[in-house]
Formats: C-alpha cells, sequence, structure tokens
C-alpha cells in the first residue's frame, strides 16, 4: 500500500522521485529542485525503499555503488600489498614458505605470510573480496536496470510543466505559427532519425535510447567473465604446470593424468652468427653481444594406457614427434606445451684417468656416467677403480668426516675412489671432487685425475590447458559492446509542447550536451521557436561551452 | 501488493542463494586445490605398480588384507636417513603380523641406493619410483612422508617429516589386520 499515486493517475512504485508517467515531481526534495537528476529517470531505486528481512538487508548492502565502489577500492590495495614481496610461486621450491618469508623479511614478511599474501589470488578473503564484486555488480545492476527500463518504457509524450523546466535545455517562448513550426521541426527530426510520438500535439522525439542499457551490458560481460574465472577451479577445466626434462630423459607430463609422458631427444639454444646470418644484423650483434636466434626442445609425445595400473605396462604408444620453439607450443587434445626456461650443461658424465703419480703414466680410463654410476669400473691388467662413495650435490663434511650431499641432482659430484692396482690389491683410497683430492689414508701412489666432462641440456616447458578462455572472450566481447553502445551513442530526448500559445521545448540527454545543442539548432532554425537556453550554464555557471565535460561521464552511479 | 513484496522478496532470496552458492564452490574448490595434498585420510590409496632392488615387482593393491606402512624417501634426506633404522627395527618386530612396509624410494642413482641400503642393513622391499610419478601420484612434495594404508586399501594417516620409533611401533599397529 506504499505505492505512489501521481496526480495523473499513474501509480508509481514507493521511492519513486518523478512520476513514470507525467514526469511530476513527487518528492518535497524533487520539487525544490532547479534541475531534475535524471540519472534513473527519478524512478524508484528498490534498495532504497524499504528495509525489513534479513535477505533484504543484504541485498541492499550489495546495491550500494557506495560499497560496490569501496570493495574495488580495498581489493586494488591488498592487490598492491601483494606485490611488496615476491609471491610464493616465486619463492625458490623445497622450502617452508612460512620458514622463508620470516628470514627473508623479518616481522613483515611473517605478517604477510599469516595474513595469505605470499599467494594472493589463492587467499580466501582475497578471493572473498573479488566474489563481493561480483556479488555488488550482479545486485547494483539489476536494482537499477529494471525500473530505469520500466520508467523509459512507460515515459508519456505528454508532461507536466514543472518536469520540463527543471531540464537542463529548457525554454518557454509564445508563437502565433506553431502548427507550422511543429510540422517542420518533426519533419527534421525524422531525417535526424528521432522517433516521434505524438500526444495531444505535443511531441516527444527520442533516439538512442539502447546507450542507456551500454552499463548493463558491460556489466554483463564482466560478470561472464567472473564466471570465466571462477570456473577455473573447476579440476579440468584449466592446468598451468612446469615441466623440466633433461635431454634423454622421459617423464609424465604433469596435469594430464598421467595420461601423456614426454621424452627430450635434445634441447638447442641458438645464437646469431655474424659469419652466417644476413649482413644487417652486423651492427646489432657488435652492439649487443650474443643474440639468442632460437629455443628449441626436439620432443617426442608419448600415450600411457590409463586403464592400467600406474607401473604396470611400460609400454607407451608414440603419439607424436615434435619441435617446440618459443611461440610455437605442442598441442594435443586441450594441452599446449611452450618453451619456457632451460639450463645449458648440467654435468651428465665425468672422465677420469688411472695415473701413476711417479711417471704420470695412464693406466687406464674411465667414464662415470652420474645418473648411472657403477660399484667398479675394471681397467684391465690387473687395474680396478671401486666407487666406495658418490655424492652428487657434495656440500663439504659432517663432524664425523663423512661427505654430504644436499641432493641427488649431480650439481657439485664427489667421489670416493678405491684405487687397485697390482702393487695395491688391496686399492688406495682418494677422495676427489672438483678441484679437489684428499687421500684420506695417508699417501697414495695412484690417482685418479679429471679427464673430461660430458654435459647435457634441460629444457622446462609449460603445460597449459584452459578450458575457460572462450569464456573469457565472449565476456570479453560483451564488455566492449557495452562500452562501444554506452560511449558512442547517446540517449537523446526533446519534448515539444504547447498550451494554447505558449511553446514549451526541453531536451535531456545522457552524454554530450554539444551534440544535442547543435542539433536543436538546426532543427529549430527558421521557425519561431527559440533555442532552449542551458540552465546549468546560466545558474551555476561552472561549465564551459554546452558543458561538453560532462559528455564523458557515462551512466555513472552514486 | 504484499503478493508483489513476497514475490520480491522470493526472487531475492533465490538470486543471493545461486550468487553465494557460487561463491561457496570458487571458495571451497580453491582452497581444497593445493597440489600438494592430492591425497586425503579416507580416501582409498591409489594402486601402482614398482620394481624393488632384487627385481620384483610390486603391486600395493595385491597387499589388500595386510597393512601397508608406505614411506617415501631418498638417501640424500637426512630425516629419512634417521627413520630408516627405527623403520627396521620394527618391520622385524611386526614379522608375521601381516604389517608391510614399503619404502618408495626417489633417487635416480641405483648405487646411491644401494649404498645406502646396505649401510643399514635394511630389510624391507625397496621401490624404485625414478620417474617420480608414484610421488605425484601421492602428492608427496616433502620428504620424508609416510601414508598409512589400512587392510582394505583406505589411506587411515597421512605424515610429513621423520618419525620416531614409538610414533612408528603404533602407526604400524594401527593398520595390523584385527
Amino acid at each position: 500500500m506504499n505505492d505512489v499515486k501521481c496526480v495523473c493517475g499513474h501509480v508509481n512504485p514507493q521511492g519513486t522521485v518523478l512520476c513514470e508517467a507525467c514526469g511530476r515531481a513527487l518528492t518535497e526534495d524533487a520539487k525544490k529542485e532547479n534541475l531534475h537528476d535524471m540519472r534513473y529517470e527519478g524512478s524508484a531505486r528498490r534498495s532504497q525503499t524499504y528495509n525489513k528481512k534479513f535477505i533484504d538487508k543484504v541485498w541492499n548492502f550489495f546495491s550500494s555503488v557506495k560499497v560496490g565502489i569501496w570493495l574495488i577500492v580495498i581489493t586494488l590495495i591488498a592487490s598492491a600489498l601483494g606485490t611488496i614481496f615476491p609471491q610464493v610461486m616465486y619463492i625458490p621450491q623445497n622450502v617452508d614458505p612460512a620458514q622463508y618469508y620470516a628470514e627473508q623479511y623479518g616481522t613483515l614478511g611473517k605478517i604477510y605470510y599469516l595474513l595469505g599474501f605470499h599467494d594472493l589470488y589463492s587467499s580466501w578473503w582475497y578471493l572473498l573480496l573479488i566474489a563481493s564484486i561480483g556479488v555488488s555488480l550482479v545486485i547494483c545492476s539489476l536494482d537499477r536496470v529494471i525500473p530505469l527500463y520500466r520508467a523509459l518504457k512507460n515515459q508519456r509524450v505528454n508532461r507536466v510543466e514543472g518536469f520540463l523546466r527543471r531540464q537542463r535545455l529548457y525554454g518557454k517562448s509564445t508563437s502565433e505559427t506553431a502548427d507550422a513550426d511543429f510540422d517542420a521541426v518533426k519533419k527534421r527530426l525524422k531525417e535526424k532519425k528521432y522517433t516521434i510520438r505524438e500526444e495531444d500535439g505535443n511531441i516527444l522525439a527520442e533516439k538512442g535510447r539502447f546507450s542507456r542499457w551500454g552499463p548493463y551490458v558491460n556489466h554483463i560481460g564482466l560478470i561472464i567473465f567472473l564466471i570465466g574465472g571462477m570456473l577455473r577451479f573447476v579440476p579440468g577445466m584449466y592446468v598451468d604446470e612446469v615441466l623440466w626434462l633433461r635431454e634423454g630423459e622421459t617423464k609424465t607430463i604433469p596435469g594430464t593424468h598421467k595420461e601423456y609422458v614426454l621424452e627430450n631427444k635434445k634441447f638447442t639454444m641458438e645464437l646469431y652468427d655474424k659469419e652466417k646470418d644476413k649482413e644487417v644484423y652486423e651492427k646489432a650483434l657488435e652492439r649487443a653481444g650474443d643474440v639468442v636466434k632460437n629455443f628449441q626442445s626436439d620432443v617426442v609425445l608419448y600415450k600411457r594406457d590409463t586403464t592400467k595400473t600406474l607401473g604396470e605396462d611400460d609400454k607407451l604408444e608414440k603419439v607424436k614427434e615434435a619441435e617446440i620453439r618459443v611461440n610455437e607450443p605442442l598441442k594435443f587434445e586441450d594441452f599446449a606445451l611452450y618453451q619456457v626456461d632451460y639450463k645449458l650443461d648440467e654435468f651428465k658424465a665425468m672422465s677420469f684417468n688411472f695415473l701413476k703419480k711417479e711417471d704420470e703414466s695412464i693406466k687406464g680410463e674411465l667414464t662415470i656416467d652420474l645418473f648411472d654410476p657403477k660399484e667398479e669400473y675394471d681397467l684391465g691388467n690387473g687395474y680396478k677403480v671401486e666407487l666406495l662413495g658418490y655424492y652428487p650435490d657434495f656440500k663439504g663434511f659432517a663432524e664425523n668426516g663423512e661427505p654430504q650431499t644436499d641432493s641427488s641432482v649431480p650439481n657439485n659430484p664427489a667421489f670416493l675412489f678405491n684405487m687397485i692396482s697390482p702393487e695395491h690389491p688391496e686399492g688406495e683410497k682418494s677422495f676427489t671432487a672438483i678441484r679437489q683430492t684428499i687421500e684420506p689414508l695417508g699417501e697414495t701412489e695412484y690417482k685418479m685425475t679429471f679427464a673430461g666432462i660430458e654435459t647435457r641440456n634441460a629444457t622446462a616447458l609449460t603445460v597449459r590447458k584452459d578450458l575457460t578462455l572462450w569464456i573469457l572472450a565472449v565476456g570479453g566481447a560483451i564488455f566492449m559492446i557495452g562500452v562501444i553502445q554506452g560511449s558512442y551513442w547517446n540517449h537523446r530526448r526533446i519534448w515539444l509542447q504547447r498550451r494554447g500559445k505558449d511553446v514549451f521545448i526541453a531536451a535531456h540527454t545522457n552524454k554530450n550536451w554539444h551534440g544535442i545543442k547543435r542539433e536543436l539548432a538546426q532543427v529549430l532554425n527558421g521557425t519561431s521557436i527559440p533555442e532552449p537556453a542551458d540552465q546549468q550554464d546560466d545558474k551555476k555557471n561552472i561549465r564551459n561551452e554546452g558543458g561538453a565535460t560532462n559528455g564523458g561521464s557515462s551512466e555513472t552511479k552514486q | 501488493m504484499t503478493d508483489k513484496k513476497k514475490r520480491r522478496l522470493m526472487i531475492r532470496t533465490v538470486i543471493l542463494a545461486v550468487l553465494m552458492a557460487a561463491v561457496a564452490y570458487t571458495l571451497y574448490a580453491s582452497l581444497t586445490k593445493d597440489k600438494h595434498a592430492k591425497i586425503e585420510v579416507g580416501d582409498m590409496a591409489p594402486d601402482f605398480v614398482l620394481t624393488d632392488m632384487q627385481g620384483n615387482k610390486h603391486k600395493l593393491s595385491e597387499y589388500r588384507g595386510k597393512g601397508v606402512f608406505l614411506n617415501f624417501w631418498g638417501t640424500w634426506c637426512k630425516p629419512c636417513e634417521k627413520e630408516m633404522p627405527y623403520m627396521n627395527n620394527q618391520y622385524k618386530a611386526f614379522e608375521g603380523q601381516d604389517v608391510e612396509i614399503l619404502a618408495v624410494n626417489l633417487d635416480t642413482q641405483d648405487l646411491l641406493v644401494k649404498k645406502f641400503v646396505d649401510k643399514h642393513g635394511l630389510t624391507f622391499p625397496i621401490l624404485r619410483d625414478k620417474t617420480k610419478d608414484v610421488m605425484d601420484l601421492y602428492g608427496v612434495y616433502y620428504l620424508p612422508a609416510t601414508i598409512l594404508v589400512d587392510p582394505e586399501g583406505k589411506v587411515t594417516d597421512i605424515v610429513v617429516g621423520d618419525l620416531t620409533e614409538d610414533r612408528i611401533r603404533s602407526m604400524m599397529e594401527s593398520i595390523r589386520p584385527k
């Protein structure tokens, strides 16, 4: 029973400021205004009208644009704070993030970690903020677009004088030739593609109403975009992993549920060559030094029978061979493998000479595969080397004298050899690391000398699958359509009314006042109806010519 | 008019419910997506086949009816080295009681594993997971990690970090078939 019945007989929803039909001011405030706020046509924003149930309170909270803007500001500040220290994916792996942040950045780092800034996009409160923005977007839009649509649909041609007077462009004159003038204006308006409606000889000319929906179309696009982002969390929709592969290695591709396996045949980093490449590059190369021409991984893709238990059947079905270069990924199913990183010259094997110290004569040579060393290497003629200890990532000695290794990756290989010779059938012990030889049990007659190293390259590939991409694209496209719709068209209305000899003209546009003034000048040229005055210019004198500055703001809300 | 308001309230409730459900799902999905904790207590232990140092194949599902103490380790990992002798002791203590220890090793080099096993005189099967596929299957990231599998094949406990001998005993006790 709270609906408002206007003098004209139209029943408006509670909270309506200007009668939907005749434009009469319904509130005391509106009656006192010099100019009406036409942003929502004086329609009732639902949320402002009543406040009863819990649901309504929640609704009203999200319906406030003020709240929406605060949510955006808070999110922006949080995002900025998240860049102070590195995100968790950029800190060294295999360290506990909790410890790392505290050690590296002190108390601030600890707080940073505790509050979840280290993994911002996955922290619950950040997601909640983004989600709240989404909710605010939906509710704000719904709460405004529906009343606005109603108001624009229900508007009548005839408006009360008070409504016309409170439009920014308004003029009142008397005319003896109103009939002829109205006909002429009508014709010209039609030429300018206005839609004309007539009632009792009064005219409402309107064009570009659809541009009022621009911001809402834009919001729909944003919401679709957010849904796309949300779908990334649905299993199977989105994969973003990294795969490191040394040359000759074969590994399961992460994110493929163990279905696909990749072998790295070879990784090449190719530099521009002054001799071979075109002369044009010469100067640039002289200035810049080495310039990479190509990063390339030659790989073989295999498929595993996933109906079998993992490890039960080692047979892999070869799918294809491929060359992966930067921006030229290997694509299969919905996956793509991109070249992302590399490591050159990792140790693969080491060669040693078995040497008699006295005369430096070489008694034999052996090559140790650092990834598969053997227990002993027989060199013939009574010479033999036993590998008593192997420390692939040697980091020094423990207190009890035992050599320590940090991992099983041969970053700094060290060996404890037992050198067996005809003179020493029990063997002599020697500890050999890079640039370091220790004879723990005293001086030896023989020694192992470094003879060469075999290296290989490793490649890193990004494993990417994104089934949400098209949703993001659709959302983005709709977003842009909304922007274009709201930016390149204006909603213009011209009211032309007469009462006896009095002629009233009023006009409104949601932006680009300069444009509508020019249009009015052309339409009214040569008639007895004067161009309406810009009341904002007259009264406030703050806007410059035509108030064109107002043209930039679209359907900004309050 | 009250009808209209009721309808409005209903529409609002429905819209808010849909939005909240979407938000709740997103939060839930993002908080549980953690790559490094793919299996949980109560899940069926994912099946695999791995080969031990002697070349024998071990299939986890063939241990149904027995409790399996599934340990992930590497020779370079100090805490792993610390708990290995305890595991060895308890393995002997539980002999014949249908509690198995399967120690999944993640080294690349066979020699290192062999030397380690000889040094500590380990008697339980050491399974080689050179490709780290099984480690990945179990979402193991930090070593050592121990996963308890009961006689029905269900995961009953996941522990990251080294264990005391008492702890190992009570863990093995907990998966002993009744």
